[in-house]
């Protein structure tokens, strides 16, 4: 599993291009998150593909070719903080109810809503531990679950920000032959 | 100024230098026709939207420029997809415009309504709709921008008819173009550049695989003193041919699934592989695994995403390919290389004198002797643009270009149909070229409608149709792989002669050996388009061959005898 950020023109039609290129170099995403960024105009993306680090490298070169895309780098190997958020609604009655706020609290979740038969859990963290939860939530009966995918950001100092402005090479722009 | 969209496309195709445009009206373009009527642009109506793109192809490969190409909505669009892809494969700056039903149906199935930005995206570098007459001026200047930067390839712009019809404002200094910021990177740093440094002055059997990006990057000059500087032998990818002389000592000429054997086994044998602007395609390559075991590889490439794509290199040098040569060139050390050249001498052996060239007349014509004999007449000289198939392989292997951008062929894709079309393209390029033909008679088929743009645009070219009343490649394949079992590969065709002569173009036919040069030169003395049917052996093949996924080491070689191999009585 490979772990991408890209930086994106944030308008329609750019998330499309980027999951039709993977698609047209086979390579499967596991999860694939787009949010804005402190810049409207810009978005970031975390794609966690099914792939190895030389399908990883073709992906973010391919990537940076696209003309909406400012930025592709694979973080991978790199000091990694990960977040993905669940929702799961599982089955409660009043008997194993008090169980599973035990586990709740065990796994630092917490419930967001409460209905007579059910209730709905929130929790945060890395996907192991929300693959944990799961794990032990299944036998009370997981109703409904909805995952935002993986988030990640590099640690500390290593920053990976959008490139700023650059001005155009004019010379490029033109029909004219260039026949040497 | 006040202008309307379409006034504005015209106005900014002009200003950017543009002045032929390759394309065919329809319903959603009108406005722009109107507008086109009214500029100094040259429109040249092609007789299919194909014809168009490939046009514009041509012209950008035989120019160095770009090609621009137009059609309207719908199957105007939809015609242009082959073209397109063929430019993409090949990393040929195409810009494609095409009209789209007005903003307001955008969506609602309307009549000729197609979602061509869809289909295109991975076929295109680049693709974008504008619906507002404001935003032409600009985009159009960044298609520009993007289909001649880094790794050239077609751009396609799709514009409503609403905004076409529009006006707004026409500002040229204000729509400068708005390319979103991209992040600039350290292609290498200086230890993988001394690493190549000492690999290049280290090496006993050095040999350089030199591609299109040579040609594209504009680096003939550079690539020569880079060649002289370490005395390397070249071998070329197809795309490749005409970036170092054919007639240079160094030069070994194509490597690969047609390329000579000797070639292939200088390869295989190397200590040292140079890759320059090329992309280790499995036509080059053969089987992977058996690849040029013994050579440290270093790859000069300009596209990041075609670094261990398909060969694991040890050192990438990325950057544009004159830029990272005239950085080499002063580290690199003299070495003569004499014992390794010398040996790849040895390797050629006889193979000059048991090719097909080399052969008494028989009485049977073959297409290697049309191709050689047309460049005997030309002296080398002319722009030949070739179809795909066998005599494609037989250009490459008897046409010795001496000049970059002489030679211009689908190789990426393989499209049948491309040579007549891209010739035009050609020579409205470079209308002073002499420009050739070389197609077979399965892929001239595909586009010959064409014939009637050549008319009606008043051009010269000359055709040669190596016909061989086969789809020949494939034929081959057939007698190889399949037990001569030829389904689907005779094929009957017109009188070539005749057709020209109704379309109002004069037409020969050949069938000896004898007649082949006083047709050429007769074709040659003309400054009008001449089509000649040139009816050669119909079984002859290829050769040597690289068969597809074997290795490079094993080749098909050619019969001893090829006269008596693959002749049969007419």
């Amino acid at each position: 599993m490979q772990t991408l950020v890209a930086y994106v023109e944030n308008k329609p039609g750019v998330l499309n291009r980027v999951s039709s290129l993977a698609r047209r170099l086979a390579i499967n995403i596991d999860s694939l998150t787009v949010g804005p960024t402190e810049n409207e105009e810009i978005a970031r993306m975390t794609i966690v593909a099914h792939t190895d680090e030389r399908g990883a490298h073709r992906l973010e070169a391919s990537l940076e070719k696209l003309v909406d895309v400012l930025l592709a780098e694979n973080i991978s190997t790199r000091a990694l903080l990960e977040r993905d958020l669940a929702l799961i609604k599982v089955s409660a009655d009043q008997q194993n109810r008090p169980h599973l706020m035990e586990l709740i609290k065990v796994f630092r979740a917490r419930v967001v809503d409460v209905a007579p038969e059910s209730l709905i859990i929130e929790v945060s963290g890395t996907v192991d531990k929300i693959d944990g939860l799961l794990e032990v939530l299944r036998p009370f009966g997981v109703l409904e679950m909805a995952r935002t995918g993986r988030i990640s950001m590099t640690r500390g100092g290593d920053l990976l920000q959008p490139p700023a402005a650059e001005p155009v090479n004019s010379e490029l722009e033109s029909a004219s032959s260039n026949v040497t | 100024m006040k202008l309307t969209g379409a006034e504005i496309l015209c106005e900014s195709l002009t200003r950017l230098g543009v002045r032929e445009i390759f394309g065919y009206p329809g319903g959603a373009i009108l406005p722009v026709y109107d507008a086109l009527g009214k500029s100094k642009l040259h429109h040249v109506l092609v007789r299919h939207e194909q014809g168009a793109t490939h046009m514009a192809d041509g012209y950008a490969r035989a120019s160095g420029g770009i090609g621009v190409a137009m059609a309207t909505s719908g199957p105007g669009a939809t015609n242009m997809v082959t073209g397109i892809a063929t430019a993409m494969m090949d990393s040929s700056p195409v810009v494609c415009i095409t009209g789209q039903v007005s903003s307001k149906v955008l969506g609602s199935d309307a009549f000729q309504e197609i979602d061509i930005t869809g289909i295109t995206m991975p076929i295109t570098k680049h693709n974008v709709v504008i619906t507002k007459a404001e935003d032409i001026a600009r985009t159009i200047r960044e298609a520009f921008l993007i289909a001649n930067g880094g790794r050239p390839g077609p751009v396609l712009v799709d514009i409503t008819k609403d905004a076409q019809q529009a006006s707004a404002d026409f500002n040229w200094e204000a729509s400068e173009p708005k390319l979103p910021p991209k992040r600039l990177r350290n292609n290498h740093d200086q230890a993988e550049f001394d690493r190549a440094v000492e690999m290049l002055n280290t090496a006993k059997r050095p040999i350089i695989l030199a591609g299109h990006g040579i040609m594209v990057s504009g680096a003939m000059r550079a690539f020569e003193q880079f060649v002289r500087a370490g005395n390397y032998p070249v071998a070329m990818t197809l795309l490749g041919i005409g970036c170092f002389p054919a007639n240079d000592p160094l030069n070994l000429g194509m490597m690969g699934m047609h390329g000579e054997a000797w070639v292939n086994n200088a390869i295989q044998e190397a200590d040292l592989l140079i890759a320059v602007g090329m992309r280790f395609d499995d036509r080059v390559t053969g089987d992977l695994r058996t690849y040029a075991k013994s050579a440290r590889k270093i790859h000069i490439e300009i596209d990041r995403a075609e670094i261990n794509k398909n060969v694991r290199v040890d050192v990438a040098l990325i950057g544009d390919a004159r830029e990272v040569l005239e950085k080499l060139t002063p580290h690199t050390e003299t070495r003569d290389h004499g014992a390794w050249i010398n040996h790849i001498a040895e390797l050629k052996g006889d193979s000059a004198v048991r090719d097909i060239q080399s052969l008494p007349d028989n009485g049977h014509l073959y297409a290697a002797h049309v191709i050689n004999d047309i460049w005997k007449e030309t002296g080398g000289e002319a722009i030949v643009v070739t179809d795909v198939g066998q005599h494609q392989m037989w250009e490459a292997q008897y046409y010795h270009h001496n000049r970059p951008r002489t030679l211009i062929t689908s190789g990426g894709l393989g499209t049948m149909g491309f040579a007549l079309p891209a010739a035009i393209g050609a020579k409205f390029a470079r209308p002073g070229s002499e420009v050739w033909v070389v197609v077979g008679d399965g892929g001239f088929q595909m586009t010959m409608s064409e014939l009637a743009t050549i008319v009606q645009e008043k051009i010269n070219v000359k055709i040669a149709i190596i016909n061989n009343g086969y789809l020949g490649m494939v034929r081959q394949w057939q007698e190889f792989f399949y037990d001569k079992r030829y389904v689907a590969t005779p094929l009957v065709a017109p009188d070539f002669a005749a057709l020209a002569n109704a379309f109002g173009i004069r037409g020969e036919r050949v069938t000896k050996r004898a007649e082949v040069v006083p047709i050429i030169q007769s074709a040659r003395e003309s400054d009008e388009t001449v089509l000649i049917d040139f009816r050669v052996e119909q079984e002859d093949s290829v050769y040597p061959m690289v068969a597809a996924g074997a290795s490079l080491s094993d080749m098909i070689r050619r019969p001893n005898n090829p006269l008596v191999e693959t002749a049969t009585e007419p």
